[in-house]
């Protein structure tokens, strides 16, 4: 190898879970480290958002519809879980259409949804607004903090503070975004990509391929997950994500605003989105005391590095997103003893 | 035969109503003692050590593929009693149900535990109804408490696990668990996902007549797997090494799993049980258990109160207790 460490990120939470979940850190040469980058859409939802999503929780024939995951993350004084116990109407959904169909079968309820996720969750979601507007259903919204992948990779594969060598690129976003985003990303940053998907051997291979280009010199982006990902991606998940959605700034749990990198509803869409249904005023949100959720996004510190991990801050009572996300670098720590 | 389409506030007054809704019961499972209809039940145990369960089943939906809250509550118990090496004998049923629950239904349930009852080969002997105001329940909640007759060399805790026993399982986990998300949500995945849901006293029995050195009898319901195994390895201040690879799972519920971000290792089972056995009977004991059953780890005192599982690859991680429930993940 030409250098001593060679520092690999693994975008999404999935391949961080598969990673600890396989124990592939204990099997690879030690000269190559993993670490663990902003692709957990639970982790990167930044406080204010949360405290929002309780807030809207709290009005008045308001039912709040959401993925499993956001239901323990801490806001600033509770979480949605935690206003449900004292009698805010929030459910778990497995798909935004269900929300939809809530919304229909309850007609004197205000159905919102949640959104939260990468550009592999947020067609869907506008699929589903689509529906609903075709359907005339009115008491139905949605509360976007959806994410885009690339303005943040662009973001840490520009930072020298973290100093990634390479990226392990998400499978499941590849899927619909195509693999061409990524050629901007490993020539303008010198960065070689690969796509994989997330079995162990899916991974190990997409390590050796980094690796491989790392020692040659290569900054190309190359798709191992070649069943799933093309160069174009899923055309009609784009123009679907398009037609409701447009880009915008926001804001990231770990990395602060990044531009044009999250989705708010074009004009014709308007009327479902949920932050012009319910104004509410929310506070600057409290940040915990000694948490680093936000260098750990960054690959910037290690889940052992947080005096919290394992003592103020384990899954049954989490102080940060990294530990609550069923996807979280800590929770993956904490659950996989690495 | 009751006429009304559903259970309304009357069926829990104590009266003429109250015993129809006993009768659709009691009609199927009809025995000496329960036919007595006293407040309690006098029974006939052979001297020696009892096992005594109690349990309380809320699940939702209360039909699911595989099984419903009927059989289920009868199987909780008979498997509980069962897990310390002793036969069941009986049980009681006592139910607690909301306002405007089908009558059809609790017919239904009333079948399913009169199947599950003659499977086990229990008796009913007691029980109790309750209606509650709508809203006050979620349609049917079950109450079972059970009594069963310790054999000889019975009486299994987890304490009593050894270094170097093997861990044997009856077959391939996390069906049940599966199958209610599955259901309860209709997610709509097909690929013939059941519960398990079933009596483990026949098996164990087979077990117990295969081996004099079994430690461990253990039913890993909720939590999975991993929790059980933890529960073990804390009770007995000793450590247990798992093979991922051993550990069986169908095709099918990996997938489910692998879709809603679930560990299978954590998801409920209803009709597993794994039996710690000393090395030369575990074989004899697998046999017993009956087909899919598998060897999947070992005792150990290299880490004491942890469970260590060796992975597909050939490394090593901790698989910790259940901490929260699992939830779906967002992608």
């Amino acid at each position: 190898m030409k250098r001593n460490v060679i520092k690999l990120m693994e975008v999404c939470g999935t391949h961080t879970m598969a990673i600890a979940r396989s124990g592939i850190r204990k099997v690879i040469p030690g000269g190559i480290e993993l670490i663990s980058g902003p692709g957990c859409p639970v982790c990167v939802t930044s406080q204010k958002d949360i405290d929002r999503a309780i807030m809207i929780a709290r009005e008045k024939d308001v039912v709040m519809t959401t993925f499993g995951d956001m239901m323990r993350v801490p806001g600033s004084r509770t979480s949605l879980e935690g206003v449900k116990g004292l009698g805010a109407d929030v459910k778990v959904v497995y798909s935004p259409l269900d929300a939809v169909s809530m919304a229909k079968d309850a007609p004197d309820k205000n159905v919102v949804f949640m959104g939260v996720g990468f550009e592999t969750t947020s067609p869907l979601v506008a699929s589903a607004v689509i529906e609903a507007k075709k359907r005339d259903i009115r008491n139905f919204s949605v509360l976007s903090n959806f994410k885009l992948v690339f303005p943040a990779l662009e973001a840490i594969a520009g930072s020298e503070k973290i100093a990634v060598d390479g990226f392990i690129c998400p499978g499941h976003v590849s899927v619909i975004t195509g693999s061409a985003p990524y050629e901007d990303i490993a020539r303008r940053f010198g960065k070689p990509c690969v796509i994989t998907g997330f079995g162990q051997a899916d991974i190990i291979k997409g390590i050796t391929r980094l690796v491989d280009q790392i020692n040659r010199g290569d900054n190309r982006v190359e798709i191992e997950y070649k069943r799933a990902v093309t160069n174009k991606g899923n055309t009609r998940a784009k123009s679907v994500l398009d037609e409701v959605f447009s880009p915008s700034d926001a804001e990231w749990r770990g990395l602060g605003k990044i531009t044009k990198s999250g989705l708010k509803f074009r004009d014709d869409y308007s009327f479902f989105d949920a932050k012009n249904r319910f104004p509410v005023k929310v506070p600057e949100p409290r940040v915990p005391k000694g948490c680093i959720c936000a260098e750990v996004l960054q690959g910037i510190s290690r889940p052992g590095d947080c005096r919290l991990f394992g003592k103020a801050c384990t899954p049954s009572s989490p102080v940060g997103p990294c530990m609550v996300s069923s996807e979280g670098s800590c929770a993956a720590q904490y659950r996989y003893g690495e | 035969m009751v006429k009304d389409k559903t259970v309304t506030l009357q069926h829990g007054n104590g009266g003429k109503k109250m015993h129809e809704v006993i009768e659709v019961f009691r009609s199927k499972l009809t025995n000496p003692t329960l036919d007595e209809m006293a407040d309690a039940a006098q029974l006939e145990v052979t001297s020696g050590k009892i096992a005594f369960s109690t349990d309380s089943f809320v699940i939702k939906p209360v039909f699911f593929p595989g099984g419903d809250i009927g059989e289920l509550a009868v199987y909780g118990t008979v498997n509980d009693i069962s897990m310390k090496g002793a036969k069941p004998l009986f049980i009681s049923l006592a139910l607690i149900i909301e306002e405007g629950f089908s009558l059809s239904s609790l017919e239904k349930i009333a079948s399913s535990v009169k199947k599950a009852a003659r499977a086990s080969g229990v008796k009913v002997v007691t029980g109790d109804i309750k209606v509650v105001e709508k809203g006050a329940a979620d349609g049917i909640f079950i109450n079972t408490s059970g009594i069963g007759v310790v054999e000889k060399g019975g009486y299994f805790t987890g304490a009593k696990a050894r270094a170097g026993d093997t861990v044997v399982i009856n077959g391939p986990i996390a069906e049940h668990g599966i199958a209610i998300v599955n259901a309860r949500e209709d997610l709509g995945f097909t690929g013939d996902i059941k519960s398990d849901c079933r009596n483990l006293n026949h098996s164990v029995e087979k077990c117990l007549k295969a081996s004099r050195n079994i430690s461990v009898l253990r039913d890993p319901t909720r939590g999975g797997l991993a929790t059980t195994l933890n529960e073990i390895a804390d009770n007995s201040n000793l450590g247990i090494d798992i093979n991922e690879t051993d550990v069986p799972v169908r095709q099918n519920v990996r997938k489910l799993c692998d879709v809603l971000g679930f560990d299978p290792l954590y998801v409920a089972n209803e009709g597993k049980f794994v039996c710690f056995v000393r090395e030369k009977d575990s074989e004899k004991v697998r046999k017993a258990m009956g087909p899919g059953s598998r060897i999947i780890g070992r005792v150990t005192k290299a880490h004491k109160k942890k469970v260590h599982l060796i992975t597909q690859l050939g490394s090593t991680r901790i698989l910790p207790m259940l901490e929260v429930s699992q939830l779906p993940r967002i992608c």
